[in-house]
């Protein structure tokens, strides 16, 4: 089988992928929370599940900032230097 | 070490004869060169030499020490995987261009003075420029040309700082320049024009999508990175970077985010990524310099590979933007592997390059205690990983079919992209190797617990919510302003708009002396004109009658 095969055997599977996935990040929150913090730097470093925290709103804002940006300020037709 | 050859006067000469050849001879000689070049720069001794004295000026052509070998190794590496992704390219005048711009890039980090820093660097941009334009179209020749302007400009502002540095120190010696100098502020600013510091950045993102497919691997790779390189010999520890770098990375990261353009999009983390690499400079410890170089390091490598996979679609399906692409993993399945490779390593996920170096630099930050530096490069990973890891696989690889069949690249192109896919891989599961090159010795490990998890954690939850905001992130057939508005769009209408007032103040004025003149030649015309009372013909009747009035009157006069 071809490469390309393969990789649309993992595409139409695309739901058992996503399953063993959710799967993967609740194993991470749960290692994160039960194996004490190694850091100190920062208080946040002892919270468990903090990086999945940050990494989900994180993502939220960025998308958003970016998203306003757009459509309030930067956004502009294709041609708009062309004139 | 006096008998040394300059690795640059290789390439410059290995180019002249790249111009000499042709077909097959050709093609061996592009690889036989940066092979050649790259041994050299592995052997070359530390140390100095071709000191000489210009005009009291002492100057240094080749300084090797550990910071400018981390450099010219990596550039050296990517010299011979650009060259090997560009073999089957049928362009001499681009074959060349991009040599003796690696060439001129290593001259640079090899300059132990100002002057040949200067002259080095004036010569990346005249030969760079060539790579955008031999997409011979006039969308690329456009952008050359503001390419141009913006460094010629840059480069000006460096000289100037320069000759203030010289005459303040009585020195064009390269090292830390101290923060009194007369030059520091010119001179750091000509250098953050070409490390694309925000205002200064828009040269990159405007110029490189529209350079050629093959060049923009070289862009990509050295302008940027040359000047982290002066920026960390010249300006390490200077707080403001600080500032500028944080500014930087997100402002890439969100720009990023609103391209369409794949290779635009790829561009904006450049500047992102670079963005990681200035702050370091600022926070100037030891483990934040040894984070920034190897950063730079592993930068160039997957930063090209994410080009080149990029390339290799605009090669193959002749289109750019997202919204134009989909579907393309069953076609070009060995690219878009390899250029997940590239995204995994730019996103900092374990097991790959950018894990290994960028989180240096975090660490750097977290050692001194900077919480908000920290949370905001933790903050741009996730738009790192948001943008290239899951945005361009899904709306370009995956996603829509677009019903575009592209065949799978050039095995050439596929080699370079495998070659640089292995390196992200090799440095991600081997850090030693490229720590052991860094210019001090590094105390760092990537690989705790504590740090795999956080990491894992931050990239795949903000994948998450990647997932859940699907609807809203596909690109959209927009462009976006950035801050070349100013010089595209303002700057001409406002010089538009001072032509027409001279113009209109021009007329009004010839208008108004023309007047004059007419009424002038009109009232000439009266008294002097053939119908003019001055020039009206006497009859010579009255002419006798006058005379005789006359000697009457004197002949009275006389007699009285």
């Amino acid at each position: 089988m071809t490469l390309g095969k393969w990789l649309e055997v993992l595409v139409n599977n695309g739901v058992v992928l996503r399953r063993i996935m959710y799967v993967f990040l609740a194993g991470l929150v749960i290692a994160d929370l039960l194996i004490p913090s190694s850091y100190d730097r920062f208080p946040w470093e002892s919270w468990g599940g903090f990086g999945a925290a940050y990494g989900f709103l994180g993502c939220l804002l960025l998308i958003g900032i970016a998203k306003a940006l757009g459509h309030w300020l930067v956004y502009r037709s294709e041609d708009y230097y062309d004139d | 070490m006096t008998d040394v050859l300059h690795p640059s006067l290789l390439l410059f000469f290995g180019a002249a004869v790249v111009a000499l050849l042709r077909g097959r001879l050709q093609q061996a000689w592009m690889l036989l060169l940066p092979a050649g070049v790259l041994a050299m720069v592995f052997s070359l001794p530390l140390g100095s030499a071709g000191a000489m004295n210009l005009f009291g000026m002492e100057l240094l052509i080749l300084r090797v020490d550990t910071l400018s070998m981390v450099f010219a190794t990596v550039f050296a590496i990517i010299t011979l995987i650009g060259a090997l992704y560009a073999l089957h390219v049928r362009d001499t005048t681009q074959h060349v261009a991009a040599l003796t711009y690696a060439g001129a890039a290593l001259g640079v980090v090899f300059a132990g003075d100002l002057i040949t820093l200067y002259v080095f660097w004036e010569l990346m941009v005249f030969s760079s420029v060539w790579l955008i334009w031999c997409r011979r179209n006039p969308v690329s020749m456009a952008a050359g040309f503001r390419y141009l302007i913006i460094h010629a400009l840059g480069g000006v502002v460096l000289l100037g700082g320069i000759i203030l540095h010289f005459l303040d120190v009585g020195s064009v010696a390269f090292d830390a320049i101290a923060s009194d100098s007369a030059g520091y502020y010119l001179i750091l600013i000509g250098f953050m024009v070409n490390a694309a510091v925000p205002p200064l950045h828009a040269w990159l993102t405007d110029a490189y999508p529209e350079a050629t497919v093959t060049g923009a691997i070289f862009l990509s790779a050295l302008t940027t990175k040359t000047a982290i390189y002066t920026l960390i010999r010249g300006f390490p520890g200077a707080e403001l970077l600080v500032g500028f770098g944080l500014v930087m990375a997100l402002y890439g990261v969100i720009y990023a985010f609103l391209a369409n353009d794949i290779r635009r999009l790829l561009a904006y983390h450049i500047i992102s990524q670079v963005g990681y690499m200035v702050t370091g400079i600022g926070l100037g410890t030891i483990m934040a310099l040894n984070g920034t170089a190897s950063h730079a390091f592993t930068h160039i490598l997957y930063k090209a590979l994410l080009f080149m996979g990029a390339g290799a679609v605009i090669h193959m399906t002749g289109r750019a933007k997202m919204t134009e692409l989909g579907g393309l993993y069953r076609y070009m399945p060995i690219t878009f592997l390899l250029y997940m490779i590239g995204g995994l390593s730019i996103s900092a996920f374990p097991l790959t390059s950018g894990f290994v170096s960028k989180t240096m630099i975090l660490e750097a930050a977290a050692l001194d205690q900077r919480a908000i530096v920290w949370l905001l490069l933790a903050l741009v990973s996730v738009g790192t990983f948001l943008s290239t890891v899951l945005k361009i696989p899904w709306f370009a690889f995956l996603g829509q079919d677009s019903g575009l069949r592209p065949k799978e690249a050039p095995w050439n192109m596929l080699l370079a992209m495998g070659i640089a896919a292995f390196l992200c891989i090799y440095i991600g599961i081997f850090p030693g190797w490229l720590y052991s090159l860094m210019p001090a010795p590094v105390d760092y490990n990537a690989y705790t617990v504590g740090h795999v998890l956080w990491e894992l954690q931050l990239l795949l939850f903000a994948g998450v919510g990647f997932f859940l905001l699907l609807k809203y992130v596909g690109g959209k057939p927009k462009i976006s302003l950035d801050t070349d508005w100013l010089y595209r769009w303002l700057l001409p209408k406002v010089a538009l708009s001072a032509e027409r007032l001279v113009d209109s103040l021009w007329s009004r004025m010839l208008g108004g002396l023309m007047r004059r003149l007419t009424w002038l030649v009109t009232t000439l015309i009266q008294h002097h004109g053939p119908q003019g009372i001055l020039a009206r013909t006497w009859p010579t009747g009255s002419m006798v009658l006058w005379v005789a009035v006359m000697l009457a009157a004197s002949l009275l006069v006389y007699y009285l």
